[in-house]
Parts: C-alpha cells; sequence; structure tokens
C-alpha cells in the first residue's frame, strides 16, 4: 500500500446502453442473421456481455445486394454535397453518443477508458467530419477530374481499435460515393452495431451501410462475392495474404494495413523524459494492440542504461486493472487466445536468452491482463524482434551509429511505422527519409489524424487511410 | 493515508560530497556551462502532454480527503504585497495555525511566507507551533540588486528568525549564460542562511523555455538549494503543470545520482483544489511516493488554502460548502 | 561489293544487368525474326537465375538512385531521351520489323515513345509536389507526406509494343526512383535491346533498369514471388496466368499492377497512375515547440 492510493474511479457501465441481443443490420434494419450466434465476452472480468446474432454466407449475399441497390439506386447519384451532410450527421451523432460508445468500447475490447473517452471515439468523429468535407471536393483531390467511386466497398476490421478502424474504413468509402458492407472483429462487434443505429438516426439511405458481425469466414465470403468492387482489411498480415491470394485476378480493387515491428531509434542527445513517455505511449498504448506500436526499442549504447533506468521508473508507474475505472493505463488483453500468444512469445523471449523485466505492478485475479514488460539485450535473431507481439511487450536492441540504427529498424520485413528522437534536426530530416515507413514519428509517437495519411510500405499493407492519398482507395483513378 | 506535517526538513542540501561528474561540473565556469548545455533538451510538446494526461486522474473519496489534507500541510501560506502589516501577518498566522476553526482536525499549514521586514513579526506569532517562517529575500521578486544588498536582505530575514529563504535567481545573468555567476550567488546566500533553508526562486515564466527550466533546476540543486521553486507569483505565467514536471524531473534524477533528496515549490496561480490535487498527482507519479511530504513539496499560495478548507468540508459533510464558512485571511 | 552481296553480321545479343551485358547464365539463346518470319537477330534467353542477378543488381543500385535528387533524376532521363533521339533510325527500324508497322506508323511510335520519355522525366522533381502534403493536423505538430520510391519493380513488358508499351511501363518505375526488372518482349526483344545499349552508354547509374530478354511465362513467377521485389507490372504475361501472378506476389504483399486483359493504347496520353502504384506515400510528424 503506498501513501496515496487513488480511490477506485469507474465509469458506469450503465452509460453504454447494453442490451441483451445484438442483430446484424443489413439494408437500414437489424435483422436475424443466420449464422451460428456468438457471445462476446468483457476481456476485464471473462463475463459474457451479450449475444450477437452473426451473419451467415447467404446474408453476406444480402448485404451486399442492399448495397449494390443503395449505390444504384441512391448513393452514386446523389450529390456529393447531399452525402456531406450525411456524414456530417454521423460525425455529430458520434459526438453525442460518444460517452456510451467509450464505455461500450471499453467493456468489450477491454481497453482503458481513457483511451476509448479520450482518443478511439472523438477521432472516429474526426474521421467523419473530415472526410465529410471532401464528398464534394473530390474534384480537387489531385487524382483528375471527376473521380468515380467504385461501388460496394466490403471492409474487414480488427478488434483492436474497433470503432475508429469503422470510422477510417467507412468514413472515405461513403464519402466518395461508395457503398459499404463491413465485418467487425468477432470479438468486439458491438460499437460497430451502434453506429448501426447511428446511421439509422442519421436517416442514412437504407443498404449504404450494412454491418455483419462474424467470423473470419464471413469476412472471407465477403471478400469472395462477385459484386463486391472494393475490398479493405486491417488485420494480421497472414490473414491480408490470404485475402491478397483471394482478390488475385479480379478486378477488386484491395487496399491492405498489416502487421508491423516498428523500430523507435532513440539516440544520446534525445529529449530523454520525453523519449521514455514516447516509447511507453509507443509500446503500452491499448496493451500494445497497435499495428503501428513502438515493439522495437532502438536505444543508443552510450545512454541505453540511463534510458532503462528511467523506463523502467515509468512503467512501474503505469496503472494495470479494470478498464472502466478513469485511472487505468493499461486495460484487458482483448482474448484468452491473444493472451496466450503474448505468453508464448514472451516465454521464447526468455528462453533465448533476453533479459526479462516485468512491471510490478498488481495482476487483477480475473480476466485477461499481462503486466507491462520490457525485454533488454535483446538481438535481431530473436523472435521477440522480428515477430509482431501485439501486447504490452518491449523489446530494446542497441546501436552505436545512425547506419546501422537504420539497418537494424529497416531489418524487417514490415514496414509500417517508425519513431526518431534527438534533437539534432538534420538528423530527424536524414533518418525519416531512410527509414521504409509508412509512418515516421519524431520526437512523439503514435499520432493519428484524419488529415495524415496512414499505412504501410511491404508486407505491412498497400495503400493509405487518411488525407487526400486516403481518397485514392475508394476512387477508380 | 496519513498526512504528514511540516517539521524542519529531514535532509539538508550538499551534506555529502557529490558523485564526480557533478563535482566536475561545478569546477569553473566553463564546466558548468558544458553540463547544463549537456543536460537532455525538453520537448515542450511531449511534457505538456504527458502534464496534461497525468491532470486527467481522477482522485475521489478517500484518496481526494487525503489529498486535501497533505496539500494543507503543505502550503506555504503567502502575503507578499506593498501594503502588507504586521496586522496582516498576525492574521494570517493565526489562519495557519487553525485554518479551518470548526474544524480542529484540519492540518496546520507548513509554513507563512512574508517579506523579510516582516518576518520577525511571524516568526513571534507561530512561536511553538511547529509552523515555519518563510521569508523571501534578495531583492524580491526582480532581484535586480547587488549581491551585498541581497546578502544583507537574507541577514535580516535570518537573524529575524526565519527557518526557510526563498531567493530568486538572477534571470538576467542566467538568460545572458552567466551560469557561473548565478551559481556563485546562490552559494553565497546558502551560505548566508546557515541553518535556515533555501528555496531557489527560478521565476520560470522568465526563463521562458523548459531547456532553461531544467538548466535552471540543475544549477539551483548544484549550488545547494534545498528546494527549487517555481516563481516569485508576481510574473505570469508563474507556476504550470508542465513546469513543475520538468523540476520534479530534476529532483528526482538528482536523487538517482547523489542520493539526496531537495524539494520542490510551484507558486502563484494555484487557487483551486483540484489543481493542487493535480500537482500531487505529478509528484507522486514524476517524482515519486516519498516526495509526498512538506519536507519535500511546498505550495506557495494563499487563496488555495480555503478552497481546500471548503472542499474539505463538502467531503466531510457531503453537500457544497460556501465561502462565508472559512475565514477570508 | 555491292550491299545484297555482303554478307551481314549476324547478331547474338546478350542481356542487361547492373549496367553490364552478360550472357544468360543458362548460355541459352532463341532467334528473333520479324512478323513475317524473317531472322532478325539471336537473343539471351534469360533463366530464373538472371532473375537472381537482376534483382541483385537492382537492389543494389536503389539506394544511389532512391536518393538522387530528383532534379538528378530528371537530368539522367532526360539525357536518356536525347539518345533515345540519336538512335531514332534504328528504333524505327527495329519497331517496323518487330511488329510490321509501316516505316511511317514505326515512325510516329518512337517519336511518341521519346516524347514519353521526355514526359517522365520531367516528372521527377515535380510528382512529391503534386502527391505530396502538409497535414494540417489537430495538434501542435507539423506533419508531412511525402511520396517515396516502392523499391525494386518487376516489369514484364507489353509484348506488342516493344518501344512505346516498353517506355511507357519503364519510364515511370525510374522516374519515381525505383529500380527496374524489365522483361522484354519475348517476340519483339530488339528495341528493348537496342534501349539497352541506349541506357549503358547514358548517365543512368547500372542497375537502375535491367533488362532481360526471354519469357514472361517462364520468368513471371520467379519476379512475382522474389522477397526482394516491391511491386510487379504484370501487363507482359498472359492474361490468363496474371491471376497466378498476383497470388504469388500475395506471398510478400508486393503492389501488383491491375492492367486490362488487352494491351492498351499505348499512343494515349498517360495519366500519373502509373507513378502512383511505384510510390508510398510516408507520413513524417514532428512536434512544434521551443
Amino acid at each position: 500500500m503506498g501513501i496515496f492510493d487513488y480511490a477506485p474511479a469507474p465509469e458506469s457501465r450503465a452509460i453504454a446502453n447494453l442490451k441483451p441481443h445484438y442483430r446484424p443490420f443489413i439494408g437500414g434494419e437489424f435483422v436475424d442473421g443466420s449464422g451460428e450466434p456468438l457471445k462476446t465476452v468483457n476481456p476485464a472480468t471473462e463475463e459474457v456481455l451479450a449475444e450477437v446474432n452473426t451473419a451467415s454466407t447467404a446474408d453476406v449475399d444480402t448485404a451486399v445486394k442492399a448495397a449494390r441497390r443503395a449505390y444504384d439506386r441512391v448513393w452514386s447519384k446523389m450529390p456529393g454535397s447531399e452525402r456531406a451532410k450525411y456524414l456530417f450527421r454521423i460525425a455529430r451523432l458520434i459526438q453525442e453518443r460518444s460517452r456510451e460508445l467509450a464505455v461500450l468500447e471499453s467493456l468489450d475490447n477491454g481497453k482503458p477508458i481513457k483511451e476509448s473517452r479520450d482518443s478511439d471515439v472523438p477521432t472516429a468523429a474526426a474521421h467523419f467530419f473530415y472526410h465529410a468535407g471532401w464528398a464534394d471536393k473530390l474534384d480537387y483531390a489531385g487524382l483528375g477530374p471527376n473521380p468515380k467511386p467504385l461501388g460496394v466497398a466490403g471492409q474487414i476490421i480488427p478488434w483492436n481499435f474497433p470503432l475508429l478502424m469503422l470510422a477510417w474504413k467507412i468514413a472515405p468509402a461513403l464519402a466518395t460515393g461508395n457503398t459499404v458492407v463491413l465485418k467487425p472483429a468477432e470479438t468486439t462487434p458491438l460499437t460497430a452495431l451502434v453506429f448501426a443505429e447511428i446511421c439509422q438516426q442519421a436517416e442514412l439511405p437504407p443498404g449504404v451501410v450494412n454491418i455483419l458481425p462474424g467470423a473470419g469466414d464471413i469476412g472471407a465470403s465477403l471478400v469472395e462475392h462477385a459484386d463486391v468492387n472494393k475490398i479493405a482489411f486491417t488485420g494480421s498480415t497472414d490473414v491480408g495474404k490470404l485475402i491478397q491470394r483471394q482478390v488475385a485476378g479480379t478486378a477488386k480493387k484491395l487496399t491492405l494495413e498489416l502487421g508491423g515491428k516498428a523500430a523507435n531509434v532513440v539516440f544520446e542527445d534525445a529529449p530523454l523524459d520525453q523519449a521514455v513517455e514516447g516509447i511507453v505511449n509507443g509500446i503500452f498504448f491499448n496493451q500494445g494492440h497497435v499495428c503501428c506500436a513502438g515493439s522495437r526499442l532502438l536505444a543508443q549504447e552510450s545512454i541505453v542504461d540511463e534510458l532503462l533506468a528511467k523506463l523502467r521508473h515509468r512503467v512501474s508507474t503505469l496503472r494495470m486493472g479494470d478498464p472502466l475505472d478513469k485511472n487505468t493505463d493499461i486495460g484487458a488483453i482483448n482474448s484468452a487466445e491473444q493472451l496466450a500468444k503474448i505468453k508464448g512469445l514472451v516465454e521464447s523471449g526468455e528462453s533465448e536468452g533476453a533479459q526479462r523485466w516485468t512491471s510490478p505492478c498488481p495482476v487483477p485475479d480475473k480476466g485477461f491482463f499481462f503486466a507491462p514488460t520490457v525485454f533488454s539485450d535483446v538481438h535481431q535473431s530473436m523472435r521477440i524482434a522480428r515477430e509482431e507481439i501485439f501486447g504490452p511487450v518491449l523489446s530494446v536492441l542497441t546501436f552505436r551509429t545512425p547506419d546501422e540504427a537504420v539497418t537494424k529498424a529497416n531489418n524487417t520485413p514490415y514496414g509500417l511505422s517508425a519513431g526518431i528522437w534527438t534533437e539534432k534536426g538534420s538528423r530527424i530530416l536524414w533518418m525519416a527519409n531512410q527509414l521504409r515507413a509508412g509512418v515516421v514519428w519524431a520526437n512523439t509517437f503514435n499520432r493519428f489524424d484524419p488529415t495524415a495519411p496512414f499505412g504501410g510500405y511491404q508486407e505491412s499493407g498497400f495503400g493509405r487511410e487518411g488525407g487526400r492519398t486516403g481518397l485514392e482507395a475508394y476512387l477508380d483513378v | 493515508m496519513t498526512a504528514t506535517t511540516a517539521t524542519s526538513p529531514q535532509t539538508s542540501a550538499a551534506e555529502t560530497p557529490l558523485p564526480p561528474a557533478l563535482q566536475d561540473a561545478t569546477r569553473d565556469d566553463a564546466s558548468l556551462r558544458r553540463f547544463l548545455r549537456g543536460l537532455p533538451g525538453v520537448d515542450q510538446v511531449g511534457v505538456e502532454q504527458r502534464a496534461a494526461g497525468l491532470a486527467t486522474r481522477s482522485i475521489k473519496k478517500a484518496a481526494k480527503l487525503w489529498a486535501i489534507d497533505t496539500a494543507i500541510s503543505m502550503v506555504d501560506l503567502t502575503t507578499l504585497e506593498g501594503a502588507d502589516t504586521h496586522g496582516k501577518v498576525r492574521a494570517l498566522a493565526a489562519k495557519a495555525k487553525r485554518p479551518d476553526p470548526d474544524r480542529p482536525d484540519t492540518p496546520q499549514v507548513a509554513a507563512v511566507c512574508v517579506y523579510p521586514d516582516l518576518a520577525a513579526t511571524a516568526v513571534e506569532a507561530l512561536e511553538g507551533t511547529g509552523i515555519n517562517v518563510a521569508s523571501v529575500a534578495t531583492g524580491f521578486p526582480s532581484g535586480r540588486t547587488s549581491l551585498d544588498i541581497k546578502l544583507a536582505d537574507v541577514k535580516i530575514a535570518v537573524d529575524a528568525g526565519a527557518a526557510e529563504v526563498d531567493m530568486v535567481i538572477d534571470r538576467g545573468a542566467f538568460l545572458e549564460g552567466r551560469y557561473g555567476q548565478v551559481f556563485d550567488e546562490i552559494k553565497a546566500i546558502k551560505a548566508a542562511c546557515g541553518p535556515a533553508h533555501l528555496k531557489v526562486i527560478l521565476e520560470t515564466g522568465e526563463l521562458a523555455t523548459y531547456d532553461n527550466v531544467r538548466r535552471a533546476s540543475w544549477l539551483a540543486l548544484l549550488a545547494g538549494g534545498d528546494f527549487i521553486k517555481t516563481s516569485t507569483g508576481k510574473v505570469s505565467p508563474a507556476a504550470t503543470l508542465p513546469v513543475t514536471h520538468v523540476m520534479l524531473q530534476a529532483v528526482h534524477d538528482w536523487h538517482a545520482q547523489t542520493g539526496e533528496l531537495r524539494g520542490v515549490k510551484p507558486a502563484g496561480g494555484i487557487r483551486t483544489t483540484k489543481d493542487a490535487v493535480r500537482y500531487l498527482v505529478a509528484v507522486h507519479e514524476v517524482a515519486g511516493e516519498q516526495w509526498l511530504t512538506p519536507h519535500l513539496f511546498r505550495f506557495g499560495a494563499s487563496s488555495l488554502l480555503n478552497d481546500l478548507l471548503l472542499q474539505r468540508r463538502t467531503q466531510a459533510d457531503g453537500h457544497y460548502s460556501g465561502p462565508d464558512y472559512v475565514t477570508v485571511d | 561489293m555491292s550491299d545484297d552481296q555482303r554478307i551481314s553480321v549476324a547478331k547474338t545479343y546478350k542481356l542487361y544487368v547492373g549496367g553490364k551485358f552478360p550472357r544468360s547464365e543458362s548460355g541459352r539463346v532463341y532467334p528473333v525474326s520479324d512478323t513475317k518470319g524473317k531472322f532478325l537477330a539471336n537473343a539471351a534467353h534469360a533463366s530464373r537465375k538472371d532473375v537472381r542477378d537482376a534483382v541483385v543488381a537492382a537492389r543494389k543500385a536503389f539506394g544511389g538512385w532512391s536518393s538522387a535528387t530528383a532534379y538528378n533524376r530528371g537530368q539522367v532521363l532526360y539525357r536518356v531521351a536525347e539518345m533515345l533521339e540519336g538512335r531514332r533510325d534504328q528504333f524505327i527500324a527495329e519497331v517496323s520489323a518487330s511488329e510490321g508497322a509501316t516505316a511511317k506508323k514505326a515512325q510516329s511510335l518512337v517519336d511518341t515513345a521519346i516524347d514519353r520519355w521526355v514526359w517522365y522525366a520531367g516528372w521527377t522533381d515535380k510528382i512529391a509536389t503534386v502527391l505530396g502534403a502538409a497535414n494540417p493536423v489537430a495538434g501542435p505538430y507539423f506533419s508531412f507526406t511525402v511520396p517515396e520510391p516502392t523499391g525494386v519493380v518487376g516489369v514484364l513488358a507489353p509484348q506488342r509494343s516493344s518501344l512505346l508499351g516498353l517506355v511507357s511501363a519503364l519510364a515511370p518505375v525510374l522516374a519515381t526512383g525505383s529500380t527496374a526488372v524489365v522483361v522484354s518482349s519475348a517476340e519483339r526483344p530488339l528495341p528493348a535491346i537496342t534501349l539497352s545499349e541506349v541506357l549503358a552508354t547514358s548517365d543512368l547509374p547500372g542497375g537502375v533498369a535491367n533488362i532481360l530478354t526471354g519469357k514472361a511465362s517462364e520468368l513471371g513467377s520467379w519476379l512475382a514471388a522474389h522477397g526482394d521485389v516491391n511491386a510487379l507490372d504484370p501487363t507482359g504475361a498472359a492474361p490468363e496466368d496474371r491471376a497466378g501472378l498476383a497470388r504469388e506476389a500475395a506471398g510478400t504483399v508486393k503492389r501488383v499492377l491491375t492492367v486490362p486483359d488487352a494491351e492498351p493504347d499505348w499512343t494515349a496520353t498517360p495519366d500519373i497512375a502509373r507513378l502512383r502504384r511505384y510510390l508510398e506515400p510516408k507520413t513524417v510528424w514532428h512536434p512544434l515547440g521551443v
């Protein structure tokens, strides 16, 4: 017991308006899906939150037909200025229901309420606001005159940022004039189905957005569907490759936002305390369930001891526990399966000889939790330096010179993001230039904005989300 | 959880020799400059974001009560007006002793802070209470006078019985890069303080950058300041959370390198309980739990105390209180 | 001795890899004829190991080419255009023989090809302005996006359009700062070989463009599956082979160009779509503070 123990400060779970049953949203209505119902679980308590009726392959076809009808009859004919107003409405409604969405997201996903409240939900609203404005300005996007939508977009999103990834997908698709069939992740379908309610509230024409809860097989049948013109996927590189294979040889346009193993490079002249913050934010934000997580810390050898001492002190202050507690920094791992994967990789790190340090923070008895862990003495050849752990586990490697830092940072098939910490401006720009990654954060980390394109090099995928560049993914250009 | 009360600070600066790296830093002007300029930079956006993030901590119930009492016990109840009189100081001393006369369990404040010419009055009024008298000195608030006069100013305060001296650094010299001069002056004043504890006011509002705040913090710690203090309260901006973060980080790092505990005092602009609790959260999470004592953390404030008292009543009574229920002094 | 009595020097051409002209490691050659079946020359018949060597050369050249200034790349490419112009008559003859085009048609195709090269040469120092951005993010940061070259691009050059199609496929790769491994038209390789000779004597660093003569059907899948190739242009593959190539490319998440079933009309004015395919937008963030 410390002398200043923060009393529990839980957000009320009643705000989530949790319902016992949720259903797929097709053609503007909530309908009974004919798939096997699933039970979505609160990963912090392992209790069942709700039963979710899922879609079957036949429902995929119904949803695609609804999207096609909406595209042909309404959405593709509507002037951009009118489409924009629907998007603005949706943005406002997300803001109005932000507390409900935040609490529900934390319940279903396990992420701390302060993150769902301060990051996920407001950024989701921002994406709709931003893209709303594009709907009638596409001629100015630099993609040629009068760019045309693709048609029906099939979108598959992961469980790490359920609502935010939905916004990243749906907002640009609708702004450019496409209609959507979206499949949320199996373990986190709830906020997407509340979003469906928001579409109803906004009086979005039926069929423009369809939401199909289900497992991977439903995603696969959406990808395969002959009448889908566009596939957008965010998730693991393995599944991304399967989808790319499935789509091969068809006319479907594809964008993939896949895994990463980002290097966060700290030079000896870095603003160290803020570098520590950036490292912590980079790997422990959202329990490390972030594709662009700074999971490899590359520290210059001359400062590695000082940096590690500061880092351990800082990580020790992270509070792990009830995601609904406003003071929780680290919530629950999203599923038992993911927790097992993290544990497996951590074991490999130990057996391969890396030095493990784990925060002494208390671990709740129930639920899926994993205490923040830092591995030092990690080498490029170890699995924890190469494989995406997707959990609160940092691998610390060292370098001596800028060239070595670049070589090690780029020594991965991934290329989603990277971090640079130095106070030398020319070195920042040189490093930013050398790093093969779609997003480079210098003296900061994990910043996201709808105006700033996001996406990867190499096996981290292709296509961008956000900014003018992001529109390209949904236009026939 | 119990609030500690103010007694004399437990450690005194510069009792043990510094580690070689830090000794070397103060060898001469050039070494000092090299050392201070070699400190890691502070990224403005990063530190402000961290401070804003910590400020979202939600402190409720028992934790809040503890924080309120701890904050009261950390207050340097201050009057630093041209219009200050003996009567005003005696009234303040009375308030310091019994912040909330209706609630005798309310902790005393840590110190009463006055100008040197009123220190004797404050000492007399607080005799036997355990509440220290702190006196500003060294040509407060601008510090624009000669070292001789600054030393004489300190002597007035110390001779009057002040247990704590709040000096201002020469910001002009600091901004001109004459770190050695600032260092020597702090050392001379520390020597003139004798047993009195020295708080070194950096006047961070005039230093303008966090890099400067970090350098000035280290400079003051190297020169023997027992506390580093943000501001005089006469310059805006005075205390801010991110500035205090940088200073808390400095005393944390100082402790890591030397084993010595030095204190931090934000002053000026902290008016509400909510603010005070945010500062305590910062102390807790940036410096560490051991700084959560009046020996190592103070609030330089006047109106803050009444808001703490109001909130204390609200917590205890279960309904909101009003300004008529706390005393105006 | 009159011309028709003279025995001409029969040519056996080689590959163009890493700025040099090696024979195929396989030792294979194949005869190239004009559209009427008249023998023109022997071309090297590249093998998978030649693909491997060419990818190594292209990767090695990528660092220098991609980090050369855009102005410099523009100058180098424009110099290539000057040299194409110098070989105009040879190209006209080869295009005419390869494609069975009339002299007038061949001349028009060659002129368009040279003009297209000039067009792309001019893009090197403009494309970042057109596709890049300063992102007005909601926070105290400066954020910008710059398009960067994707890396090594495998180009299965068009089978029909021996020069204009080839130039339309290769020039945008080079203009972005990427490097290329090209498999030329199998039956119409002579303009590609002459282009190699132009490139070899130009200022283009060795390895930036590598041109293999051989069969897309044989070499395509080696490029598609190669772990060090970042993008694939399957134009020269048979339509029925493209899905297979795209599936193989998925193994390393390659960028695969979507191309029409039939070869497009290369004389149509291009847009910047091909440039975009070989560019990776990179977004950089930095705080704004004092």
